[in-house]
């Protein structure tokens, strides 16, 4: 059943629901609210280089973070047999089924300098931190909400590996170390960059997690898209003329990800 | 090494449920003040408050009517545009594939705010609409393609291609041939699409936050419960929205591990 | 049996007729027809209206069962946010509450319809000083709910001194247990009083001045926030928080710790917020209901009672208990009250201006378009770069060196 007919609605919806939109953004950005063509936007845009560069910086870290700490989680899952892995896999998977709002909500009752963690400190007698507000609050909250979507494809591509080949490796004297450098690690590389991926790009972009646990004064690119168009600074077009440099920013770091990924295993970033 | 593991497992699992328990445990929390973080007594009354939270049930009556109409219309749309794209040239094929994950690609904010525009503008020169159930709705099911798409093509690629024309061989109608032949090869694709375009239409904030208009969806209601004065109502509705997701989790694993049971029985039979 | 039927019927009928006739006074009865079955969309402040908690009324509730018309009623947390949502948010409401200079903005964008005061009898009941206001000189477009001064919170355990000073807000002593307003005119205007300046100044310079003075205080501010501040003076996790003297209803009277004072060196902010009916409003005749419901003498004092701001309404307040018709610090003195400002609509290229300071505060300083272009280009070239190496690589595999 070759017809390309069938997709033809699907066509329709996406020029009018994916095309358009896109268009009318970039017609936003390049014009003033007369409707005339302008370059002011950008130049505008200019000015708020420094939210742009902390959040590149936070969001790197982040990504850096739930790599760290993802990546061996999902190999000691990937380790275990069939039975375990489908129930710590749920388990990993459950708190991603929670609503985000009330997961990154929770995080301030632990943080706040009246919060339980700082109350179990001063019950030990140990000195209290100031944990909210900070730059380490979004990013931990970042790493929070974002960790499983690293977990998920590692353990996809990890369990794919062919245990024959580690077998291989081992019986040509390889040790342990070099079995995983050499081997695991190349091999599970299409899942790593989904991973980076599908935790770098919502980072960078969230404005949730920093007006929760950033206090109003970490303000990240989300939060100023925000803020032009249903927050305290109405201006569609600025908003506008950030998105779509935010945009440019992602196609240029997803080009350079893709540059990693040598067999093109990974399908458009979604996990296998 | 294996006690290493175990250890780190655990951190892990810590860090992730730790604030989830805070919040069940606080649900339960008898105090005047509502703090959230000072126990002072059992009760269940922050529970009975959630029930008679009028805006509440409607944000998420809201919720789900959004949700089931977006992952219906998304996987028929989507099923029918994996077909008709696994058909086309290859060209075309790479820039509809393209176009198809920009949604996947861009930022939630991105997408969010590009279909805002799009509404005003449209209810612009429609007059007298508004952004409301209609056009979340239409948001919904625009993020929701792409995945249920990507669902379905590895499937359709995995299916032998001759499949269908040699049911038409055989007598039947393409239409025919579609349910009978393709439809069960892919059904795997399918309702993993489903499923997904169903959660992710659940609790999607960012999106509806732009092109909602007036109406208030759950992710909403609870944005706009965290921006007021605090109340453990909060944690109630956490609390209940974590017990019916472990009991769904729960059931699904139940059920493929009787299914993989029982087909191994079959085998080995 | 059917004898006493009668009877009730007709006791009914003549009890229906009573209020009608004897009681005009107290009556909410509308002139103009409204349908039942209807559903109007309100969008007003948080926490701001008697919602049925703790015994009080639940004021949507109560409108739903007179007349049948029900209210989808949402929050918002400051003026812009909300006119953010009107002018470019595609969304369709029937009753808004914006403030004093919100209400001059939105005339001047014809942003909002002319009231018809003849489905809005109650209005009678608003005070003669309430009427006709700065805000809207002819009275067309709005009908006070509220108003109210704005002062400074301070947990009584820390704050040991007297807070008579906006200038307390900068004390080192006190660096990150304070909380700014998280909106423009509120933020800046505290900064304005210090360097004494007007709420309404039209020189730039005198707000880059007050933005300076923001950006100074930056390292010691806690968080910028509305109303997340209940939560955060209850718990001590903050111990200074300028705001609305209303709420001291709440935060005063559950906390014994808490204390409420405005500061007598400077003046302070004079807010009036209203009720208004957007140019894009379905239900007008329903929204002019809804208004006049509110304007109900005793609706009016439940509301303000839990809410805890100062109702315009003379009747209203002899309704409310005493000690808070005593309070201070809801009815302030006239002395307090002369010294006081209120905020007017700025011309649009000076509100432009604003909320570029304004982003610029919150971000702590303003950018480089250079540093911009520079990230990219960065990033860029190192896309580039590797795509040209991994070229220059394929190219060497497959005709290797000899």
């Amino acid at each position: 059943m070759k017809s390309k007919a069938s997709a033809y609605p699907y066509l329709v919806w996406m020029i009018l629901f994916i095309v358009v939109p896109m268009a009318l953004v970039v017609v936003f950005a390049f014009t003033d609210r007369s409707g005339a063509f302008t370059l002011k936007n950008l130049e505008g845009v200019g000015q708020y280089s420094n939210i742009f560069l902390r959040s590149i910086w936070l969001g790197a870290i982040a990504t850096a973070f739930s790599l760290l700490l993802g990546y061996p989680l999902a190999y000691i899952v990937a380790r275990a047999d069939a039975k375990r892995q489908n129930v710590l896999i749920m388990l990993v998977m459950l708190p991603m089924w929670m609503n985000f709002l009330l997961r990154t909500y929770a995080w301030m009752t632990l943080l706040e300098d009246s919060g339980i963690i700082n109350r179990a400190l001063a019950a030990c007698g140990l000195p209290r931190a100031h944990m909210i507000n900070t730059p380490g609050a979004v990013v931990l909250g970042m790493v929070y909400n974002y960790i499983p979507y690293m977990i998920l494809p590692l353990y996809s591509v990890l369990t794919k590996i062919d245990p024959s080949v580690i077998e291989a490796a081992q019986d040509l004297g390889a040790d342990g170390r070099t079995v995983f450098l050499r081997v695991t690690l190349p091999m599970s590389m299409p899942g790593v960059i989904s991973g980076v991926t599908m935790v770098f790009v919502p980072a960078v972009s969230t404005f949730i997690i920093s007006k929760m646990l950033g206090g109003g004064g970490n303000l990240l690119i989300g939060d100023l898209i925000d803020m032009q168009f249903l927050g305290s600074a109405y201006n569609p077009n600025l908003g506008s003329a950030i998105s779509l440099v935010l945009m440019v920013l992602i196609l240029i770091c997803m080009g350079i990800m893709n540059q990693f990924d040598e067999n093109g295993a990974t399908e458009g970033g979604v996990m296998v | 090494m294996k006690t290493l593991s175990r250890f780190y497992t655990l951190l892990i699992f810590l860090f992730l449920y730790a604030p989830i328990a805070v919040l069940i445990v606080f649900s339960f929390n008898d105090s005047a003040t509502m703090s959230r973080s000072v126990w002072s007594g059992f009760t269940v009354k922050w529970y009975a408050r959630l029930f008679q939270d009028g805006m509440l049930l409607q944000a998420l009556r809201n919720t789900l009517v959004i949700a089931v109409a977006a992952a219906a219309v998304s996987t028929v749309l989507g099923t029918a545009a994996a077909l008709g794209i696994n058909g086309m040239s290859r060209w075309m094929r790479r820039v509809v594939m393209n176009v198809t994950n920009l949604p996947m690609v861009n930022p939630d904010i991105v997408t969010g705010v590009s279909l805002m525009l799009l509404f005003v503008a449209a209810t612009g020169l429609l007059g007298g609409v508004s952004l409301g159930m209609a056009s979340l709705i239409l948001s919904h099911i625009t993020f929701c393609l792409p995945y249920v798409i990507l669902s379905v093509m590895p499937k359709l690629r995995q299916m032998d291609p001759n499949l269908s024309e040699a049911a038409q061989d055989l007598g039947c109608t393409p239409a025919r041939a579609f349910f009978r032949v393709v439809l069960p090869e892919i059904m795997p694709g399918v309702v993993t699409g489903l499923i997904m375009a169903f959660t992710l239409s659940i609790d999607d904030f960012v999106v509806s936050y732009f092109t909602s208009g007036t109406t208030q969806t759950l992710p909403i209601f609870i944005y706009s419960m965290t921006r007021k004065r605090v109340s453990p109502e909060i944690n109630a509705l956490s609390a209940l929205l974590f017990a019916i997701i472990l009991a769904l989790l729960v059931v699904i694993n139940v059920r493929t591990a009787r299914q993989g049971r029982r087909a191994e029985a079959r085998k080995e039979a | 049996m059917r004898r006493i039927f009668a009877a009730l019927a007709a006791a009914l009928l003549l009890s229906a007729a009573v209020p009608v006739s004897a009681a005009e006074e107290l009556s909410s009865a509308a002139p103009a027809k409204t349908q039942t079955g209807v559903t109007i969309n309100v969008y007003n402040w948080g926490e701001y209206i008697s919602a049925g908690g703790d015994g009080s009324l639940d004021v949507n509730a109560e409108f739903t069962k007179e007349t049948g018309i029900r209210v989808n009623y949402t929050t918002f947390e400051d003026n812009e946010s909300m006119y953010s949502k009107i002018a470019g948010g595609g969304a369709s409401y029937d009753v808004i509450f914006p403030s004093d200079y919100m209400v001059s903005k939105m005339i001047r964008e014809n942003l909002l319809q002319k009231l018809d005061f003849q489905n809005i009898p109650n209005f009678r009941y608003i005070g003669k000083d309430y009427r006709n206001p700065v805000y809207d000189p002819e009275n067309a477009y709005s009908v006070p709910y509220s108003w109210g001064l704005v002062g400074i919170f301070y947990n009584k355990k820390y704050v040991k001194e007297k807070v008579d000073s906006w200038k307390i807000l900068w004390n080192e002593k006190y660096a990150g247990k304070i909380l700014m307003f998280d909106n423009p005119r509120d933020s800046f205007g505290i900064a304005q009083k210090i360097l004494g300046y007007s709420y309404n100044s039209t020189k730039i310079e005198e707000w880059n001045a007050a933005a300076q003075l923001l950006e100074k205080q930056k390292p010691l501010v806690q968080a910028y926030v509305m109303d997340q501040i209940f939560d955060k003076m209850s718990s001590g996790e903050a111990w200074l928080a300028p705001y609305y003297a209303g709420d001291a209803a709440t935060l005063v009277q559950d906390n014994p710790d808490i204390g409420f004072a405005i500061p007598t060196k400077e003046g302070t902010n004079f807010f009036v917020d209203a009720m208004c009916v957007p140019a894009g409003a379905k239900h007008k005749r329903e929204a002019e209901a809804y208004i006049n419901f509110l304007c109900r003498p005793d609706i009016a004092a439940a509301n303000m009672e839990t809410v805890g701001y100062s109702t315009p309404e003379p009747e209203a307040k002899k309704l409310l208990p005493e000690e808070m018709r005593e309070n201070e610090i809801f009815y302030p003195p006239e002395s307090i009250i002369k010294k006081s400002e209120i905020y007017t609509s700025l011309p649009e290229d000076v509100g432009l201006q604003v909320d570029a300071l304004w982003a610029q505060v919150k971000m702590g300083g303003a950018g480089q378009t250079g540093t911009l272009v520079a990230v990219l280009a960065g990033f860029l070239f190192l896309y580039l770069a590797i795509v040209v190496r991994k070229k220059l690589k394929r190219r060497r595999e497959v005709s290797p060196p000899r």
